[in-house]
C-alpha cells in the first residue's frame, strides 16, 4: 500500500510494528480461547494440549510489543500520553452529536479513540491479572472462590473486549484513511483536516509558530 | 501545545483502569456470586432457546476438558465395557446391555474441582454396585481401578465407595444419550466427589486389592474426593 500523495506523518515504524503484533497476538488468543471455551467447537478442534499452550504463551507475550515500543520510542510515549489525558476539545467532541462537522480543533486522538484506548488498557490488564491466576496450580490453596471468580471475570471481560474490538474494527472498515495511516504511518492530508483539526494546523505549521 | 490551547487535560485514561481493575478485583472476589447469577439467567434462557448458543454464556454448565490431544469418540454400536480383575466372571456389556439392566436415576450439583458447580443435573443408568454384582465382584477386595478409553485417564475408588447408592454407570444426562463432550457413550458417575473421579468415555472396570491413584491423583489431588472435605475447598456436599 502507498502511502497518500498528499499526507502527513501520523505514526513511525515502531507504532506500527505495535499495532501489527499486538494484532495479531490478540486474533491468536481470540481463537485459542473461543476453542477452550466453546464446547461444539473444543471437539471440532480438538488437540487440547496445543491449543491451550497457544493459548497461554500469547496472552504472556500480549504486553510485550507494548512494552518493548514504550523503551525505544519517544513517540510512543508520546502518544500514550496524549491518549491518557481528555481535554476540552475531547469533551465537547464526546458531547456533541454534530462531531464530526463541528469543526472542533480535536488533537491527535479524538475523546472516543481516548475512552476506548484507556478501556482496552484496564480490560487487557484484567484478562492478563485473571489469566496469571488461573495458571496458579491447585495445589497453591488459593481460597475457594478465586479460581471461579477468575474464570467468570475473564469471560466476561473477554464478551467485553469482544465488543469494543467490534467497535474498533467497524469504525476501522468505516475510515479507509485511518486504516492508511496505520498501514504506512502517513495519514491522508484533508482527511486529518477535517478529523483532527488541531493536530493537522499543528504538524503542517511546526514549532516556529506555537500556540495558534 | 497548538490548538489544544496549552490544556492538558485530566487523566481520564488513568481513572478508566484504574476503574477497570478495581471492577476485575470485585469480579474475582463475587465470583461464585456472579457465576451463579449468570447461571440462573443462561438457564433460564437455554429453556427457550434451540440454537444452543445460550450455552455461550459465561457461567452456564458444564466446561469440557479432555487430558488427551483430542477428545475421543465411540459410537454406541461399537462401545464395550469390560469389568475385569478379581471377578468370579469377567464381563463385556455393550449399550444394550447397560439399557437391559436395573435402571437408576439421579438428579445431583456437579462440582468441579476448579470451582464451577453445576446444579440439578438429571443422571440416567445403572448402579455400579449392580455392575459389580453381574460380574460376582469379589467384595473383599478392597479397590477398583477405571480406564477411560482415551488411553490416558484413569481412576480409582474403594469398594466400598464404589457400592454407595450415588455411584452410576451413567449413560444418560438430561434426558439425553451421554455424547462425546461428556465422555459417552457412558462413563461414570460419583455424585459425592469432586468431578475427575467421574471417568469419563469409561471403558474398563478392574476389581483389585488396592487403590491405586488415578490421573490426577499423581499430580497432587486427594484420592477422596469427597466434595467440601477434600482438596482443601469448603463447597456445599452435592450428595
Amino acid at each position: 500500500m502507498h502511502p497518500p500523495a498528499d499526507g502527513l506523518p501520523r505514526f513511525t515504524v515502531v507504532e506500527l510494528w505495535v499495532h501489527r503484533t499486538t494484532a495479531a497476538i490478540v486474533a491468536v488468543l481470540f481463537a485459542t480461547g473461543m476453542t477452550l471455551y466453546y464446547g461444539p467447537l473444543s471437539v471440532l478442534v480438538s488437540r487440547r494440549a496445543l491449543v491451550e499452550t497457544s493459548h497461554i504463551v500469547a496472552g504472556l507475550l500480549l504486553p510485550l510489543p507494548f512494552l518493548a515500543g514504550m523503551l525505544i520510542s519517544p513517540e510512543l510515549r508520546e502518544d500514550v500520553a496524549a491518549l491518557g489525558r481528555l481535554t476540552r476539545v475531547d469533551r465537547l467532541w464526546l458531547r456533541r452529536r454534530d462531531r464530526r462537522r463541528a469543526g472542533l480543533p480535536v488533537g491527535k486522538f479524538n475523546g472516543g479513540q481516548k475512552l476506548a484506548a484507556a478501556t482496552m488498557a484496564g480490560a487487557g490488564l484484567v484478562l492478563l491479572c485473571t489469566g496469571l491466576l488461573l495458571l496458579a496450580p491447585v495445589r497453591l490453596d488459593l481460597p475457594d472462590g478465586v479460581r471461579e471468580g477468575a474464570t467468570i471475570t475473564h469471560d466476561l471481560f473477554t464478551f467485553g473486549v469482544l465488543l469494543l474490538l467490534g467497535g474498533h474494527v467497524w469504525l476501522a472498515l468505516r475510515h479507509p484513511q485511518a486504516r492508511v495511516a496505520l498501514r504506512t504511518g502517513v495519514v491522508d492530508r484533508s482527511y486529518a483536516e477535517r478529523e483532527h483539526a488541531g493536530w493537522a494546523a499543528e504538524v503542517a505549521a511546526p514549532a516556529e509558530t506555537p500556540g495558534t | 501545545m497548538g490548538a489544544e490551547g496549552g490544556e492538558l487535560g485530566t487523566p481520564v485514561g488513568r481513572r478508566v483502569v484504574l476503574g477497570l481493575l478495581g471492577l476485575g478485583a470485585l469480579g474475582v472476589a463475587a465470583g461464585p456470586q456472579v457465576s451463579s447469577a449468570l447461571g440462573r439467567v443462561s438457564g433460564a434462557l437455554s429453556a427457550h432457546d434451540p440454537t444452543g448458543l445460550s450455552s455461550l454464556i459465561p457461567g452456564n454448565g458444564f466446561r469440557y476438558y479432555s487430558v488427551t490431544n483430542d477428545f475421543p469418540y465411540r459410537p454406541p454400536s461399537t462401545y464395550r465395557l469390560r469389568v475385569t480383575g478379581n471377578v468370579s466372571q469377567e464381563l463385556t456389556l455393550t449399550t444394550s446391555d447397560l439399557k437391559s439392566m436395573r435402571r437408576t436415576r439421579l438428579t445431583r450439583d456437579f462440582q468441579c474441582v476448579t470451582g464451577w458447580r453445576v446444579t440439578g443435573v438429571h443422571w440416567e443408568g445403572v448402579l455400579l454396585s449392580d455392575v459389580l454384582d453381574a460380574a460376582g465382584a469379589d467384595t473383599d477386595q478392597h479397590a477398583l481401578r477405571f480406564f477411560s478409553y482415551d488411553g490416558a485417564y484413569t481412576e480409582s475408588l474403594t469398594m466400598t465407595q464404589a457400592r454407595r447408592p450415588d455411584v452410576l454407570v451413567a449413560d444418560t444426562i438430561d434426558g439425553q444419550p451421554i455424547g462425546r463432550r461428556h465422555g459417552g457413550p457412558a462413563r461414570l458417575l460419583v455424585a459425592p466427589m469432586y468431578g475427575y473421579k467421574s471417568c469419563k468415555w469409561l471403558s474398563e472396570i478392574r476389581v483389585v486389592d488396592k487403590v491405586v491413584p488415578g490421573y490426577w491423583e499423581d499430580l497432587g489431588y486427594d484420592v477422596d474426593a469427597w466434595v467440601g472435605h477434600s482438596n482443601g475447598r469448603s463447597d456445599a456436599p452435592t450428595s
